[in-house]
């Protein structure tokens, strides 16, 4: 429901420098925003589109290309179980039956104690792990039915918050360069020549 | 044979490690073992050559494309138009092709690596500012790749003055949000621009010549550029010592599925063959349970499917092709004799379907078509004519004969890679894909699945 | 005869090498190509059509529906390629024809007509359909998906005039490129991705653009509708001619469609030379008033003070007689005719051969609120040219609100990097954006603007890089128009080589002025008329009590004529003052010829029957001077057309074959010669609190073209005054609260509202709005005209 916060605009405004062209940073604002509430409201796109210079239908029409970013609230935390060809040849189908059964959700559905949203994803890079899950893009490995079990376990106990944050936050450390070490983005328009070190000599 | 539990999934041998070695070390992403383990000494001895000569290194070395279609590195750095600036170099990290393991790692387990890998292509190729681009459900090697180039910042190896240089580079960290389209090149350019994630049309739009802002742009997968620092340290004779003279050096294979020892294994390219990989001691040790083998998709979902007649294929492109298939992104899925065969091509024809873009009408609209006949058939609510449909939709995809491996129980011979395609991109006949292996090489079991029926209804009149 | 002078001979009958023609085979025949052009292109011209559904020669290719596909021999046999995305090569060997191009078109058919829910009987597009007509010649005959389709919501509003139906919609962004590409303004866009792909507007932020239309018009499937047309007709039972819109001055071609004598809908024409297919939605949807029931249709005669109605007769004697009692007491300088800007040539032309005939000078087509017409004595660009200069200087109004398509040719322009923009103004207009230089000015202040930029040395070396094209203009109504003309002649002086194009606004100003109804000043007519010094005053469609920018004039004029005739479409503030009112025919009513701001000369063509007994402009001129025994010499529009093409220079280069020959029109010559310089007015000082008064118009204001086209008129943002934020601020009075805003003669309470495109120090009012006074406030013979506002 809301616009970026100060401190966000700040963070968002650090992003954007990074980039030859403002517009390179919408995803990474979008992440921004879902950091802040959790998912990105309508709010929040229409400042991100103020930010990056494009309309607020270009900034959804992005948006909503991409599966990570939800538009309406979601669980605390965002359980994906893998169905692609691995996890799939070894049971995630059968441990998606379960999981729906265990959290009494259909997929795509929330706990009713707003904890747990349920989700089937797609290859999630650890196919000899199979089969596996994130949970808000934390990995588990080779997920029995009493793996998972113990997960929400933990997950109800609190028992994780150390290692797995709520949805939204993605990356806990964010790329951060000294003034003094940076090179600086530049519009290509405004870029005639080669860079200076590459003009035939070594550069040591 | 060691297997490191910080690696999950990695299982490394007493073969060659190019990109894998530092995998034994718990702390193997920090600055500090990395310098202790030989790090930077390949980007130190680059900086002290001209830009063409690294170049010529790269190009004499003959580092194949991990990301999938195995094009040269140097060939590719070469192909910018010549006075057009600025350059860009644009890093693959987007790893979402079905049963593909590996760029993740090398993220997680050695980013350093990556980053000099990547100061080492921006030198040699002249481009001014590097974007890494990470799948954005990685969170872990977002993680470990932000605090090794804010550690490589304070530390003098990215930014101003490299090194103390003349050599200035910035890395910036970018991250998706789930668009496995988003790998191809051109998508990743339109992503990385803040757009949905489309793929351009090539040509004209090929990135070396129109990339990222219409610059001429590099785009090298994780692992390509990651055997960069090895390379500079060892020089090209050494690396094309390894493998053999069109496929040197190794490359990282993820084999999943129904095999004793699921692993991400470094092997030598172009003389480890499938067989060696399935049941090899040193590699998966055969199938599980000890049951048979039915069927193994060779280069990533995307890639027609192989059967036990062509185990003994090594990893080399130039006859991989012409057997039917592609070694892609070097991820091997292993199915056997239990396998649900049109219940898995299923699977990963729902996997392409999903992944559309939704640019192309055949890919938008034939790979759910597909889908949905197939999820039919899954059912038991399948026709016969259904299966005809399966090739029709196709032949609208791929129109003319689609890649497939010869049996000789069937009678067929191979018809060679690669297909030609009615769309902008690999995503809409790799939904084809699957099914047209599954269909040609195990159709009996598709007939096992459908009621007999002559003519399908009709729905309505078209015109 | 030497071998040397055969060669020449011979080279002289062979047309010259074009050095950009490749030769390529389409279908096995040989076609001559340019580089760079498209296979499709290529093959729409040499007849071997494609079928198509993404592209559009207008805008930038994607590949997307990829129905186009052709078969190309390359060096691995044929390969299948986009044909809409594939440059033109020489040696290139193309086939259209083969069963495997055969086979892919039917396959993508068949695949784009899974999801399309086939309910083209009742799709407004049925019949017109290229998605119908391609399944008909290119499909396969009957459809094998049996699955259940794609199901939305069926059409929702994406803005006030167009629906939105995306079961429809077959994702060939067509409207969506449109809408970012063209109109600029991306507030439709893709959302969601793969199968699930659609085309929306962000939640609760319409798409309000100004040439939405357009949208529909290139949509290739009945998926967007507009409301006017919605249900109205079959495509089958339309009936179409080409004209020109007369909406505004730039004077785009279209089609004017009707069934059984109603006008239903206009499309636009792709003139290469004008508007490139493209409309604003004021122009295509104004079709609505020309049909709406507040149309006068019978002449009107004021007894005791209230109209009955009459007939023609009657009705003409009596204005023949109002006219020869004035000639008697007053003599011919007090009959005053003002208007003739909305009508044809020939109704122009008529009209000032009458008022020749009758001997008066007190002629005026435009009403105070345009430029003096010397402004076409400077050498005159085209609008190809001004969209093809290096640099383009803007001096005069907001095109986007004024003439809108010129605006997308100008976008255009500086979109694709063929020129830069360097705008003056006391406002941001619709180009600011894309303007390389804008210099904000106050109202006054634009010879030292000009003088100041134009000398920077960064424009002294971009001025000095190709060709020069001022466009000049009225762009604020409270200030003199001196101040632009001076301020054209400082450009001119600093940029002898620049050449301008003036962008009056009316319909067909520039057509009316070549005609000869230009011979006096509407301000000095209506200061004789208050001044009790005309007699009769006849109005050709023209309405001074809402446009002429002096209300207190136009009031003071209108009751000081005794006799007032109107001769317009509908009852206006100022018809309602006269003593005779005569129905006028409208646009689509009549045939002529119209003149656009470039004096392009082209013809406007009757589709329906006139409204009652209304008639054109120009019959009631010949019928009126025959009451008065003045032979016009002419007995018919034809006849009125020859006329004035052998009589009025301006007019010589134009004949009916010329214009048969070229749709797109015939320009005017050149007359005359640039004017001398005119010495800049002193611009009195700002008293400290008060604001300087910007008054421009609005795409949609209260105008009965506007107010009588339902579509149109909620469109109209209403009356406000506009200030920077920060005198907002200053001001201290909330935004959307009224202020007291006290001009120089009265004060009128408005709205106020921030706006930051607004000039500080300034008060922008937009012109003739709904409940609007801003007239009350301008003198039109102050230089500037001042405001202070007080909150209340
Ligand atoms: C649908 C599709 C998905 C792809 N996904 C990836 C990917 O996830 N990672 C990758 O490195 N390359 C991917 N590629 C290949 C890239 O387009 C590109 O060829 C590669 O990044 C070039 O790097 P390389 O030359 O170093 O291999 C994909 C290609 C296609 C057509
Ligand atoms: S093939 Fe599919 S994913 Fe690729 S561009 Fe076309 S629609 Fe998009
Ligand atoms: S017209 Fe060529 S792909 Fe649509």
């Amino acid at each position: 429901m809301a616009r970026l916060t100060e401190e966000n605009v700040r963070l968002a405004r650090e992003i954007i420098a990074r980039y030859p062209r403002s517009r390179s940073a919408t995803i990474p604002l979008l992440h921004l925003a879902q950091q802040q509430d959790g998912y990105v409201s309508n709010d929040a796109m229409v400042h991100i589109g103020e930010l990056v210079g494009a309309t607020s239908a270009e900034v959804f029409g992005t948006a909503s290309f991409y599966e990570m970013f939800k538009f309406e609230p979601v669980g605390k935390y965002l359980v994906n179980i893998c169905g692609t060809m691995s996890c799939a040849l070894l049971g995630a189908d059968e441990l998606i039956h379960h999981a729906e059964h265990a959290l009494d959700v259909k997929l795509g559905g929330t706990t009713d104690d707003g904890l747990i949203t349920l989700e089937r994803a797609e290859c999630q890079a650890a196919c000899t792990e199979a089969p596996c899950l994130q949970v808000n893009y934390r990995y588990r490995f080779r997920v029995t039915n009493e793996s998972f079990d113990q997960l929400v376990d933990d997950l109800r106990a609190g028992r994780l918050d150390g290692e797995i944050p709520p949805h939204g936050t993605v990356a806990r450390v964010r790329q951060r360069v000294a003034a003094d070490r940076v090179v600086g983005a530049v519009a290509p328009a405004d870029v005639a020549d080669g860079p200076s070190w590459f003009d035939g000599k070594a550069a040591l | 044979m060691t297997s490191y539990p910080h690696a999950p999934g990695f299982i490394a041998g007493d073969r060659p490690q190019i990109v894998t070695s530092r995998f034994q070390y718990d702390d193997s992403f920090t600055l500090e073992r990395y310098l202790a383990t030989g790090g930077y000494q390949g980007l130190k001895k680059a900086l002290g050559r001209t830009p063409t000569d690294v170049h010529d290194e790269v190009k004499n070395a003959t580092v194949l494309g991990r990301g999938g279609a195995g094009f040269p590195a140097g060939t590719k750095w070469g192909l910018t138009p010549q006075g057009k600036w600025p350059r860009y170099l644009v890093v693959n990290g987007d790893e979402s092709e079905p049963g593909t393991y590996k760029d993740r790692l090398l993220m997680e387990r050695d980013p350093h690596q990556l980053i000099e890998g990547c100061l080492i292509a921006c030198y040699a190729a002249g481009l001014s500012q590097c974007f890494l681009y990470i799948r954005g459900e990685m969170a872990v090697a977002q993680e470990r790749v932000a605090t090794a180039l804010n550690e490589a910042y304070a530390a003098g190896y990215v930014g101003k003055n490299i090194m103390g240089s003349r050599f200035s580079v910035d890395i910036v960290l970018h991250w998706g949000a789930g668009a496995y389209v988003v790998g191809e090149e051109t998508a990743l350019i339109e992503s990385l621009e803040g757009n949905r994630g489309m793929p351009r049309l090539k040509p004209p739009y090929f990135p070396a010549a129109i990339g990222l802002y219409g610059q001429p742009t590099i785009v090298n997968n994780v692992e390509t550029l990651a055997n960069l620092p090895w390379l500079l340290v060892n020089g090209a004779e050494a690396y094309t010592a390894i493998g053999t003279k069109t496929s040197p050096g190794t490359r990282m294979v993820a084999v999943s599925g129904h095999v004793k020892r699921p692993g991400v294994y470094e092997i030598i390219n172009g003389t480890t063959t499938f067989r060696d990989l399935l049941y090899g001691d040193e590699f998966c040790q055969g199938i599980r349970n000890d049951n048979q083998l039915k069927a193994f998709v060779p280069g990533g979902g995307s890639a027609p499917w192989f059967t036990p007649e062509q185990l003994d294929l090594p990893f080399e492109a130039s006859q991989v092709g012409p057997a039917g298939s592609m070694l892609g992104s070097g991820a091997v899925m292993v199915m056997d004799h239990t396998t649900d065969i049109p219940r898995a091509a299923l699977t990963l024809t729902r996997f392409y379907a999903h992944e559309s873009c939704g640019k192309c009408t055949p890919c938008r609209e034939g790979g759910t078509w597909l889908e949905r006949i197939l999820s039919r058939i899954v059912d038991g609510k399948g026709t016969d004519a259904d299966l005809d449909q399966l090739l029709e939709v196709g032949e609208s995809i791929c129109p003319g004969a689609f890649p497939h491996a010869s049996s000789s129980e069937l009678g067929l011979s191979a018809v060679p890679f690669p297909y030609r395609m009615n769309t902008i991109c690999f995503v809409g006949p790799s939904a084809y894909a699957p099914v047209h292996s599954a269909l040609t090489l195990f159709r009996s079991e598709f007939e096992a699945r459908v009621t007999k029926r002559t003519r399908i209804p009709v729905s309505g009149s078209v015109s | 005869m030497t071998t040397t002078e055969t060669n020449v001979t011979s080279d002289e009958n062979q047309p010259p090498v074009d050095p950009n023609a490749v030769t390529m085979s389409i279908n096995g025949r040989s076609v001559v190509a340019r580089k760079g052009e498209l296979i499709i292109a290529a093959a729409d011209r040499s007849g071997d059509y494609i079928p198509r559904f993404c592209y559009h020669p207008r805008m930038s290719p994607v590949g997307m529906c990829r129905q186009c596909l052709v078969e190309v021999e390359g060096p691995r046999g044929p390969m299948m390629v986009v044909s809409c995305m594939t440059p033109v090569a020489d040696g290139q060997v193309v086939r259209t024809d083969t069963p495997q191009v055969k086979r892919a078109h039917e396959g993508i058919l068949e695949l784009l007509l899974t999801n399309h829910p086939l309910d083209c009987p009742v799709c407004d597009k049925g019949g017109e359909c290229p998605l119908q007509d391609q399944a008909f010649s290119h499909g396969p005959g009957e459809s094998r998906f049996v699955e259940e389709k794609r199901h939305y919501e069926k059409p929702i509003p994406i803005s006030d005039i167009v629906l939105l139906d995306r079961e429809r919609c077959i994702l060939c962004d067509r409207c969506t490129r449109f809408a970012d590409e063209v109109a600029g303004d991306a507030l439709i866009h893709f959302t969601s991705r793969g199968n699930n792909t659609q085309v929306l507007t962000f939640p609760d932020e319409p798409f309000s653009s100004y040439f939405s239309g357009n949208t529909v018009q290139i949509c290739p499937v009945g998926a967007l509708t507009a409301k006017p047309y919605r249900f109205k007709a079959r495509p089958w039972d339309l009936e179409k001619v080409e004209s020109t819109c007369t909406t505004c001055s730039v004077g785009c071609r279209i089609t004017v469609e009707s069934s059984r004598d109603q006008l239903l809908r206009y499309q636009g024409v792709d003139s290469d030379p004008v508007n490139w297919s493209w409309l604003c939605d004021k122009g295509r949807f104004n079709f609505e008033a020309v049909a709406s029931d507040a149309r006068l249709d019978q002449p009107l005669i004021k007894r005791d003070g209230k109209f009955v109605e009459t007939d023609w007769s009657t009705a003409l004697r009596a204005t023949a007689e109002l006219v020869s009692s004035a000639l008697r007491d007053g003599g011919a300088g007090s009959v005053a005719i003002l208007g003739g800007a909305r009508g044809t040539n020939e109704d122009a032309y008529a009209w000032s051969r009458l008022a020749r005939a009758l001997g008066t000078s007190n002629v005026d087509a435009q009403l105070g609120d345009g430029l003096p017409s010397v402004v076409y004595a400077y050498p005159q660009a085209t609008i190809d040219e001004a969209a093809n200069a290096s640099t383009v200087i803007l001096l005069g109004p907001d095109l986007k609100e004024e003439l809108p398509v010129l605006h997308l040719r100008l976008r255009d322009a500086s979109e694709k990097k063929r020129s830069k923009i360097v705008e003056f103004g006391s406002k941001e207009s619709g180009l600011t954006r894309y303007a390389w230089k804008h210099t904000g000015h106050e109202p006054g202040q634009q010879v030292s603007a000009v003088r100041s930029t134009l000398t920077e040395t960064a424009v002294v070396s971009q001025l000095g890089k190709g060709s020069v094209v001022v466009v000049v203009g009225r762009g604020n109504l409270a200030e003199s128009p001196e101040f632009t003309m001076s301020a054209l002649a400082a450009v001119m002086e600093l940029v002898p080589n620049a050449k301008v194009l003036p962008v009056l606004r009316r319909g067909n100003v520039r057509g009316a002025l070549s005609a000869g109804l230009g011979s006096g000043s509407a301000v000095e007519i209506l200061e004789r008329a208050a001044a009790g010094k005309i007699n009769c005053l006849v109005l050709v469609g023209s309405d001074p009590l809402a446009d002429f920018p002096d209300a207190d004039l136009a009031r003071r004029a209108l009751t000081g004529v005794p006799n007032i005739v109107s001769l317009d479409t509908f009852m206006t503030t100022s018809s309602s003052q006269a003593q005779i009112v005569l129905p006028a025919a409208a646009f689509g009513e009549k045939d002529g010829t119209t003149t656009n701001l470039e004096g392009r000369v082209s013809q406007l063509s009757r589709k329906v029957t006139t409204r009652g007994t209304s008639r054109p402009d120009w019959m009631v001129a010949v019928e009126l001077a025959d009451l008065l025994d003045i032979d016009l010499g002419v007995g018919s529009v034809h006849d009125v057309f020859e006329q004035m093409v052998s009589t009025q220079s301006a007019f010589r280069p134009i004949d009916r074959t010329a214009l048969k020959a070229s749709p797109d029109g015939v320009l005017l010559a050149h007359v005359g010669s640039a004017p001398i310089a005119s010495p800049v007015p002193d611009v009195p000082e700002r008293a400290g609190f008060s604001y300087r008064l910007v008054v421009s118009r609005k795409l949609y204001d209260a105008g009965h073209n506007v107010a009588n086209s339902p579509s149109l008129a909620s469109l109209a943002p209403g009356a406000a005054i506009y200030l920077h934020p920060l005198d907002l601020d200053r001001l201290g009075a909330p935004a959307g609260s009224n202020v007291k805003a006290i001009g120089a003669r009265t004060s009128v309470v408005m709205r106020v509202e921030a706006d930051a495109s607004v000039h500080r120090g300034t008060a922008w009012v937009p012109f003739n709005q709904p409940g609007g006074k801003v007239g009350e406030l301008i003198d039109a013979s102050a230089l500037v005209n001042d405001v202070r506002l007080e909150n209340i």
